[in-house]
């Protein structure tokens, strides 16, 4: 940023102090929508109540230590509702005058919120993954600061083409968001050259997910269930609904290892994760919180930090103005991935590297060394901006 | 080491400029160590236990004393710089990564990322004097010449914070680029350098106007380098107010900048992640760190070329050297 832009900054921030008498405010909120669901197959899955919730009070935190010093203020609601309580909450926020607000939804849910929303009102998808959303369907009020489906299928092809794991299993469930997911795959072994020798689907026949008789049942049945496919080197798990991916490592007829939704998963964020000055952050986070941060937090937090450099740098607090400014190619966010984070200004999306973990440590980081692009080794993960059929962004 | 410069003088004297051996002390991350360096014949001396995590350091002006961040022991250790004994440990909050001594040799400056806290440590008597809140994540820590100004960066809010080293209250705040983690001043104190990371510049800070402006930011570019790599860490200034030099993180580069003009004359290709930097007494070289090469390499600050790489401990971070 120039001196000039800074100077102005710094007098957008004066006025909007002073504008109100004392501390400007800045008005946030967490919307998330629940729906029903079973127990995960791991209750190490479980979603703590305050999911997403506390990764936003950390960022509103770390806003309201930077406001200290600038005369901002910033204040954060949480709210979570069931399905069909989700616009008449978006409603009672916009009643609030709160206009920047975080959504842990899914995506039908989100589209229904950025319909309702209207223009005074910026939401950040910190949840779903629709690749629609990013697409066809994108909304000029929805910045997504949540990883798109297709950046977390190709950030683990790339990872296969790295290992020169390319002959792939690909099993996936049969909800149609798994079957999202199984697509997601297919164009991006398409994309890298990886080949799916075969495809079968793991179909949920419903039950209980948690059962006295236990692993011994499993034990018998994935066997089976991999035996005599053809030749691969790897399992790709399509498995968003939650069903078996984890039981398929050790479990296959071939020794073969599992990656996409167990095994080796891609996510925007991990507990263990430490390079990047991430230690301090978790430490701050598990301060905060009493628990260890999950991806929904970190896209929470993303949110409030988005919404908090642009009001900074801006010096402006109204939606629109931080739309702009988040689009704009000034802004850049530090976001303890080792490189700057900038959006994708044709569909709002949040370009981001993508953590590979076991559930233990940060095994690798995508996009792999190789992979170049002439803006951005980012934008080799996930639409690109010659494929986009986003037109709410002028793309 | 005074017995030692001695033997080395009538050696020395064929040199227009004798140049005394000092100790180079070196603090290996990874390592758990310090790696003691000869600034002559460039051997090491010793390497000697140095707590978990060892990553800033620096001496006491007497060289008596030295200074150690040990991070994963959430305190700082200090080591007598002649029989490399602990000493003592200081107050110094949890998690310390960086810190800066008054001129004066007291007291000590400590950034502690964990709490958003500068915290101002007494040296002799090892009593915490004040805690100065300052923005999230702090990491950088400067002190003007005059004594009177200390500089802290803080990481996450993206400031340079100047607090006022009499009342321990921040009198200015100025913006910067993302993950603002070192500040450095030239000699006259006019000028103020704070690299930014993430945002690969470094912001220069004019402290001659009526208060702290940023003049200019000085970007980076080196063919074939992705620009993301381009990670501005460690800076240091020569005394004679000629030269800067930056260190660049994963491109593996040190910047050498006109100071006069602030733009960059020239990459210097070092080992792999370059991280800190020290100056010998006499400014002849520049020692950098280079974390992912387990080497330090050895600028010729005149001829503005790298003379050699030494092989220290396991992922260098800091480095600091004797006085005369």
């Amino acid at each position: 940023m120039s001196k000039v832009s800074l100077t102005l900054a710094v007098f957008w921030l004066a006025m909007l102090a002073m504008s109100v008498g004392r501390a400007a405010e800045v008005k946030t909120a967490v919307l998330r929508v629940d729906r029903v669901v079973g127990p995960p197959i791991s209750r190490l899955d479980a979603p703590p109540a305050d999911l997403g919730f506390a990764g936003a009070m950390l960022g509103n935190e770390d806003n309201r230590t930077t406001g200290a010093f600038t005369g901002i203020d910033y204040t954060l609601k949480t709210l979570a509702v069931v399905p069909a309580e989700a616009v008449s909450a978006l409603e009672a926020l916009k009643a609030e005058g709160i206009g920047l607000v975080a959504v842990v939804a899914e995506g039908d849910i989100l589209k229904a919120l950025a319909e309702r929303a209207g223009p005074d009102v910026l939401l950040f998808n910190a949840g779903a993954r629709d690749e629609a959303l990013r697409d066809a369907d994108c909304r000029p009020n929805v910045l997504h600061v949540s990883p798109s489906r297709s950046m977390l299928s190709d950030s683990i092809v790339q990872f296969l083409m790295w290992k020169k794991w390319t002959r792939v299993l690909l099993i996936h469930g049969s909800h149609p968001e798994d079957r999202l997911l199984a697509d997601s795959y297919r164009k991006s072994a398409a994309k890298f050259g990886a080949e799916i020798v075969e495809e079968r689907e793991f179909e949920d026949t419903g039950g209980a997910r948690r059962t006295d008789t236990g692993h011994v049942m499993v034990q018998k049945q994935i066997p089976v269930f991999t035996q005599e496919a053809e030749d691969h080197d790897v399992i790709v798990a399509a498995d968003e609904a939650g069903v078996f991916a984890p039981y398929l490592p050790y479990h296959s007829w071939d020794p073969r290892p599992v990656a996409g939704s167990a095994g080796l998963r891609p996510v925007s964020w991990h507990a263990a994760h430490e390079a990047w000055g991430a230690t301090q952050f978790q430490g701050r986070f598990e301060k905060l919180a009493g628990r260890n941060m999950r991806e929904e937090d970190y896209q929470a937090w993303l949110a409030m930090r988005v919404i908090g450099e642009a009001v900074t740098r801006s010096g402006k607090a109204d939606p629109a103005s931080v739309r702009a400014y988040a689009l704009s190619a000034e802004f850049e966010l530090a976001a303890f991935k080792g490189q700057k984070l900038t959006f994708r200004s044709w569909n709002g999306q949040l370009r981001q590297p993508i953590l590979l973990t076991d559930g233990r440590v940060t095994v690798s980081v995508s996009p792999q060394d190789g992979y170049l692009h002439q803006h951005s080794p980012l934008d080799t993960l996930g639409i690109d901006a010659p494929e986009t059929a986003c037109q709410a962004f002028g793309g | 080491m005074a017995r030692f410069a001695l033997a080395l003088l009538p050696a020395a004297l064929l040199f227009a400029a004798p140049a005394f051996a000092n100790k180079v002390f070196v603090t290996n991350e990874r390592g758990n160590s310090v790696t003691v360096l000869d600034s002559q014949s460039w051997e090491v001396i010793t390497t000697f236990p140095a707590g978990n995590r060892p990553r800033g350091i620096t001496i006491s002006p007497d060289g008596k004393e030295l200074y150690v961040c040990a991070s994963d022991d959430d305190t700082v250790r200090v080591f007598d710089a002649e029989t490399y004994k602990e000493l003592h440990t200081l107050p110094s909050g949890p998690d310390p990564e960086l810190f800066a001594l008054d001129p004066s040799g007291n007291p000590l400056y400590i950034a502690n990322e964990d709490d958003n806290l500068v915290t101002v440590v007494d040296v002799r008597t090892r009593q915490v004097l004040a805690e100065v809140p300052v923005g999230v994540e702090p990491e950088g820590v400067a002190v003007s010449p005059d004594a009177k100004t200390i500089i802290n960066t803080s990481e996450t809010t993206n400031m340079a914070h100047f607090i006022d080293a009499s009342s321990y209250k921040i009198v200015h705040n100025v913006l910067v680029d993302q993950r603002p983690r070192y500040a450095e001043f030239t000699s006259d104190g006019k000028k103020l350098y704070v690299s930014s990371e993430i945002g690969g510049t470094v912001s220069v800070i004019d402290m001659s106007a009526t208060e702290p402006t940023i003049a200019k930011k000085i970007s980076f570019a080196v063919p074939g380098i992705l620009p993301e790599w381009l990670q501005p860490v460690g800076v240091k200034a020569t005394r004679d107010g000629s030269r800067i030099f930056v260190a660049l993180g994963p491109a593996n580069r040190v910047a050498v900048i006109d100071a006069a003009t602030d733009e960059v004359l020239d990459y210097l290709l070092v080992g792999q992640r370059v991280w800190q930097m020290a100056f010998t007494p006499n400014e002849e070289f520049l020692i950098t760190t280079n974390g992912n090469s387990n080497d330090v390499s050895i600028i010729d600050v005149k001829a503005e070329k790298v003379i050699r790489s030494v092989q220290v401990g396991e992922q260098p971070w800091g480095v600091v050297v004797t006085p005369d």
